[in-house]
C-alpha cells in the first residue's frame, strides 16, 4: 500500500496586532485584574477579513504558486464562518484555482472540527487540502477577549511526497460544555475555568491519547511533541504532566496570534512541522465535546515540505497597532459613524457574480492570443488590438510580480479602515490593474513598491449580509 | 467626406442661474432661471424651440431619470426632449446634441439645458456613483480627489518638479481662480483668498488640499442654438458660433494598459487635436484668446493647461507661477471663477463654460470683460483622469 499522509502545509496569520496591555488598559476602569494576563500580542482580522480569506491565504502558502489543479478536495473547519447556509469551502476552493470537479465540505460546531476534519481526510485516503481557519469573538473585557487570535492553517494529505504520516489516532465523543456559543449568539457562554481543566482535558485528553498510543502500539516515551491547544493558559502543560509525557510540549503561540479556534490545534501542528526532524512523533490533540488524538510521524520528507511563509513566517509578518477600538469596530463590537457616503448600497447582482466568476475568482486577467497583451479585466475586445475575447488566454495575476505605480490614501470615500488606499498596480506580466491597497505600514506605501496579491471582502453588504471576495494588493514586508 | 461643425451653429442666446448652496430651489426652480435668461437674451418664445437636450447627472439624488423632468419644468410642449449623461462632461454633451440637431438641418431652433442639485444629499459631498454590476464587484470604490491626486507623484516624477514647486503652482491655479470670482455675481465662492490660506488648508488627498477642489453646487444653464443665417434674419448682429465640438472617452488604455504615464490626460489630448483641426487652429496658444477648463481639482488644470497646448509639456508650472493664466495674462483661465468658484453643479458645468466665453466675446461680462477676445474654449471633463469623457468646445466671432 502506497504511503498517505500530510505531504505540503501552509499557514496564514492576519498582519494586524494589537498588544494585550492595550486591550487590558481600554478595560481597566472597570476590570483592573486583566492586566495581569495581559503579556504579547494578539493578532486580529481586519474589517476585511474571515474564516474564508484566511483559508486562502494559508492554502496558497501550503500549495505555492499557480492553480490548484492537483486538489481533489476541499475541508474547510471553522467555527465563525461567514455563511450558514453557502459553502464557504466553495469559495475557497474557487480562489485558490481548484478544479471545478473538485469536492468540498465545511466542518464547523466544535473546537475540534479542524483535527477531525484532518483525521477524516488522512483515513479516506484520497488527496484533500485540509484547511482550518478561524477568527474566534471574545466578548469586550473577558478573558477570550484577551487569548483568542487569529489564523489559518492548511494542509495537503495524499500519496505524494509525504512528509508526516498517520500513525496512530483515536476519537472520544461526549456532551462536555466547557463552553457554548448558540447559532444565532454573538459570543461564547463560559464554565468555570477550574472545572474545564480538572475534569475536561485533565480526564477526556488522557483517555483519548491512550487509545491513539495503542492503536500506534506505542508508549507515551516514543512520542517527542505533544501539540494540545486550549484557550486556558497552561492546560497543555497540565495534561502533558499527567500523561508523564517528558518531550517538548508545543507553544501555544500565545505571542503574535493567540488562540485561535477550530484552526488553533491545526496552527500549532504546522508549527511544530516547521522544525521537526525526521522520524520524530507527534501527538496532536483537539479538543471539544470529547477529543481527536492523532499520532504522526515525520519522514525523510518533512525537510523538503517547509512552506515559503509558514507559522513562524507569519508571526514575524507582522503590522502592530495601537487602537483598542480598531479591533472592536472589526469585529463588529461598536458601531461607528461612518457618514452618508456609507449608506450607498452594495447588494451584489448574484447573477452578474455568476457569470464573472472565472475573472474575479482566480483574478484571471486575459492573454489576447493576436497581440499577447494581458489584461484586466477581460472585456469583449483586446484594449490594445481590439481582437475579441474568444481568443484570450487566462491568465491568474494572483501570483504575479506586481509593483506599485502610483498610490494614494484616500479620507473621502467611506472605507472601514480609513484611509482607503487605492492606486495603479503593474504586474511582470503587463497588466495595468487600479486596485485597493491593504496592510498599509505607518510609512505609507512609493511607486515602486513590491506587492502581492491577497484575497479580501471587497465590500460588505451590510443590510443582506452578503460579502463580495476579490483581491486586493498588499506591500510584502510593511510594518 | 464629413466637414465639420465649424461656422454651421449660432449661439442665439444663453442663460445661467445663481450658482451656489440654493436652499431655496430645486432642478425646476433653477432651470427656470437659467431658461428665462436664455429666452430673452435670443429674443425668441418657447413655442419657437423645436428640439431640446437635457443634461443631468444624479438622477438619485435630482429629478429622477429621463428628460420628462425638464419638459415638465420648462413646459416644453410636443418637442422631443431628449436626456443625456456623461459624468461631469454632460453639459457639454447636451450642448453637442442641440448643435448637432440645428447643424443637421433636423430643426432651426434647438434647446440645451444642464441642472444639477447637488445640495439635496443631506451631507457636503456628491454621492458615492454605482459604477456598474461588474466594476462593482471588483473596482475600488476611490473618491475624485483621490483619482485626481494621483497626477501629481506622475507629474513630478516625469518632470522632476519638486512637490512644493508643484503645490505652489497648483495653489496658485485656486487663487487666480478666486481673484476671478469676487468679479462673478453668479458664482458661488465670490472671495478673494491669499495663497498663505490656500497652502496651509486641511489636506483632502495629498498633495490636493481643500481649495484644490471645486465646490459643490447647484445651478443651472442654457443655451439656444440656431444657424447663423438665421441668427441674422433675426436681426443678431454680433454673431459667436461652434467652431469646433469634440468629445473623447477612454476605452481602457490608460487604465489597462502601460502606454499611459499618468502625468496628462490622454482623452483632453485626442479631443483637443480633434477640436483645433476642426476650428482651422494651428496655434492655440497664440489663436485661444481666453478658456474655460475643468478645474475640479486644481491638478486637473495645470495638466490641462498642457494637454491643450498652452503650455509646452513640463512647463505648465513655470508659465502658471508666471501669471500666464491670470486675468491679465496671455490666455486668461477661468475669469469667471471656473468650478472652483463660479461652482460646479455637474450636469450644468459644460454650459456655465460655454455661458461665460459666450459672453466675453460678445463684450457683456461686466467687470470681467477682456479687451476684445475672438476665440474662446471650454474644456470640460467627465470621470477620473485615466478613465474618463473630455469634452471640447471652441467658440468664436462669426
Amino acid at each position: 500500500m502506497a504511503e498517505f499522509g500530510i505531504s505540503a502545509f501552509g499557514a496564514y496569520v492576519p498582519k494586524l496586532r494589537i498588544d494585550r496591555a492595550i486591550i487590558a488598559d481600554a478595560h481597566k476602569w472597570a476590570v483592573p485584574s486583566l492586566r495581569g494576563a495581559a503579556k504579547g500580542s494578539r493578532a486580529f482580522t481586519s474589517w476585511d477579513e474571515d474564516a474564508i480569506t484566511m483559508a486562502v491565504e494559508a492554502a496558497r502558502d501550503a500549495l505555492g504558486a499557480g492553480d490548484a489543479i492537483g486538489v481533489k478536495a476541499v475541508r474547510l473547519a471553522s467555527t465563525n464562518l461567514p455563511y450558514a447556509d453557502l459553502q464557504n469551502a466553495a469559495i475557497v476552493a474557487r480562489a485558490i484555482g481548484a478544479p471545478e470537479s473538485v469536492a468540498s465540505t465545511d466542518a464547523a460546531g466544535s473546537q475540534r472540527a479542524g483535527t477531525s476534519a484532518l483525521l477524516q481526510a488522512l483515513k479516506g485516503g484520497e488527496p484533500a487540502l485540509v484547511i482550518g481557519s478561524d477568527n474566534p469573538f471574545g466578548k469586550p473585557a473577558s478573558a477570550q477577549e484577551l487569548g483568542f487570535g487569529a489564523g489559518a492553517a492548511a494542509f495537503l494529505v495524499s500519496d505524494e511526497k509525504v512528509a508526516a504520516r498517520l500513525i496512530g489516532s483515536a476519537t472520544i465523543t461526549n456532551v462536555f460544555v466547557d463552553h457554548f456559543r448558540s447559532a444565532d449568539a454573538g459570543n461564547d457562554y463560559n464554565w468555570e475555568e477550574r472545572w474545564v481543566r480538572d475534569e475536561g482535558y485533565a480526564k477526556i485528553v488522557p483517555a483519548a491519547v491512550s487509545a491513539a498510543l495503542a492503536d500506534a502500539q506505542l508508549a507515551i516515551g516514543d512520542i517527542q511533541h505533544f501539540v494540545m491547544p486550549s484557550y486556558l493558559r497552561g492546560a497543555a502543560d497540565a495534561v502533558a504532566k499527567k500523561l508523564k509525557f517528558a518531550g517538548a510540549v508545543a507553544s501555544g503561540l500565545e505571542d503574535g496570534i493567540g488562540y485561535a479556534g477550530a484552526a488553533h490545534a491545526l496552527l500549532m501542528l504546522a508549527s511544530v512541522l516547521e522544525t521537526a526532524e525526521p522520524g520524530d512523533r507527534i501527538l496532536l490533540v483537539g479538543f471539544g465535546q470529547g477529543a481527536d488524538a492523532l499520532i504522526f510521524q515525520a519522514t525523510d520528507a518533512i525537510k523538503d515540505a517547509r512552506p515559503a511563509r509558514g507559522v513562524s513566517g507569519a508571526i514575524a509578518d507582522a503590522l502592530p497597532t495601537d487602537s483598542y477600538l480598531r479591533l472592536l469596530s472589526f469585529y463588529n463590537g461598536i458601531q461607528m459613524e461612518w457618514g452618508m457616503r456609507s449608506e450607498k448600497s452594495a447588494k451584489t447582482a448574484l447573477t452578474e457574480q455568476y457569470r464573472s466568476a472565472g475573472q474575479l475568482e482566480g483574478f484571471n486577467a486575459g492573454k489576447c492570443g493576436a497581440c499577447g497583451t494581458v489584461q484586466f479585466p477581460q472585456l469583449q475586445y483586446c484594449v490594445r488590438c481590439q481582437a475579441p475575447s474568444e481568443q484570450f488566454e487566462n491568465v491568474s495575476l494572483r501570483d504575479d510580480e506586481a509593483t506599485v505605480l502610483t498610490s494614494t490614501a484616500d479620507w473621502l470615500s467611506y472605507h472601514p479602515a480609513p484611509p482607503l488606499w487605492v492606486g495603479f498596480v503593474e504586474f511582470a506580466a503587463g497588466a495595468r490593474v487600479m486596485m485597493e491597497m491593504v496592510d498599509i505600514g505607518k510609512d505609507g506605501i512609493d511607486t515602486g513598491a513590491k506587492l502581492h496579491m491577497v484575497y479580501r471582502i471587497k465590500e460588505k453588504d451590510r443590510q443582506r449580509d452578503y460579502n463580495r471576495y476579490f483581491w486586493k494588493a498588499t506591500p510584502i514586508g510593511a510594518d | 467626406m464629413a466637414t465639420g461643425i465649424k461656422d454651421k451653429v449660432a449661439i442665439l442666446g444663453m442663460g445661467c442661474s445663481k450658482f451656489g448652496e440654493r436652499w431655496d430651489a430645486g432642478s425646476p426652480e433653477l432651470m427656470k432661471e437659467a431658461f428665462e435668461e436664455a429666452l430673452a437674451d435670443a429674443g425668441i418664445e418657447r413655442k419657437q424651440i423645436e428640439a431640446a437636450w437635457f443634461g443631468c447627472w444624479g438622477d438619485g439624488i435630482n429629478v429622477g431619470n429621463s428628460s420628462i423632468p425638464a419638459a415638465m419644468a420648462l413646459r416644453l410642449e410636443g418637442i422631443p426632449v431628449s436626456r443625456v449623461e456623461n459624468m461631469c462632461a454632460t453639459g457639454t454633451e447636451a450642448l453637442r446634441g442641440a448643435v448637432y440637431a440645428v447643424a443637421s438641418g433636423a430643426v432651426d431652433i434647438a434647446l440645451a439645458i444642464g441642472a444639477e442639485k447637488l445640495k439635496d444629499t443631506g451631507f457636503g459631498g456628491l454621492p458615492p456613483p454605482f459604477k456598474g454590476t461588474f466594476n462593482d464587484m471588483w473596482m475600488p470604490m476611490g473618491s475624485a480627489p483621490a483619482g485626481f491626486a494621483q497626477l501629481a507623484p506622475y507629474y513630478r516624477a516625469k518632470y522632476g518638479t519638486s512637490k512644493e514647486d508643484l503645490k505652489k503652482a497648483i495653489s496658485h491655479v485656486s487663487w487666480k481662480s478666486h481673484q476671478n470670482g469676487v468679479h462673478s455675481p453668479k458664482a458661488h465662492f465670490q472671495k478673494a483668498v491669499s495663497m498663505e490660506t490656500i497652502m496651509n488648508a486641511p489636506m483632502i488627498s495629498d498633495p490636493l488640499g481643500l481649495f484644490d477642489c471645486s465646490g459643490v453646487s447647484d445651478g443651472s444653464a442654457c443655451a439656444i442654438v440656431t444657424t447663423p443665417e438665421i441668427a441674422k434674419a433675426m436681426g443678431k448682429k454680433d454673431l459667436v458660433t461652434v467652431k469646433a465640438l469634440q468629445l473623447s472617452t477612454s476605452s481602457g488604455r490608460e487604465t489597462q494598459t502601460n502606454d499611459w504615464d499618468g502625468s496628462y490626460v490622454a482623452t483632453t489630448r485626442v479631443a483637443a487635436a480633434r477640436a483645433y483641426k476642426e476650428a482651422g487652429i494651428s496655434d492655440p496658444k497664440k489663436e485661444i484668446s481666453l478658456s474655460e477648463v475643468h478645474d475640479c481639482f486644481s491638478i486637473t488644470e495645470l495638466v490641462t493647461m498642457e494637454d491643450l497646448g498652452f503650455s509646452d509639456d513640463g512647463r505648465a508650472v513655470f508659465d502658471i507661477l508666471d501669471g500666464r493664466y491670470d486675468r491679465d495674462g496671455a490666455i486668461p483661465c477661468q475669469i469667471d471663477g471656473g468650478l472652483k468658484c463660479f461652482g460646479h453643479p455637474i450636469g450644468a458645468s459644460g454650459l456655465r463654460m460655454a455661458y461665460e466665453v459666450y459672453n466675453q466675446l460678445l463684450g457683456q461680462a461686466g467687470e470681467r470683460q477682456l479687451s476684445s477676445p475672438s476665440v474662446g474654449l471650454t474644456h470640460n471633463l467627465g470621470g477620473v483622469p485615466y478613465q474618463g469623457i473630455a469634452a471640447i468646445s471652441i467658440l468664436g466671432l462669426h
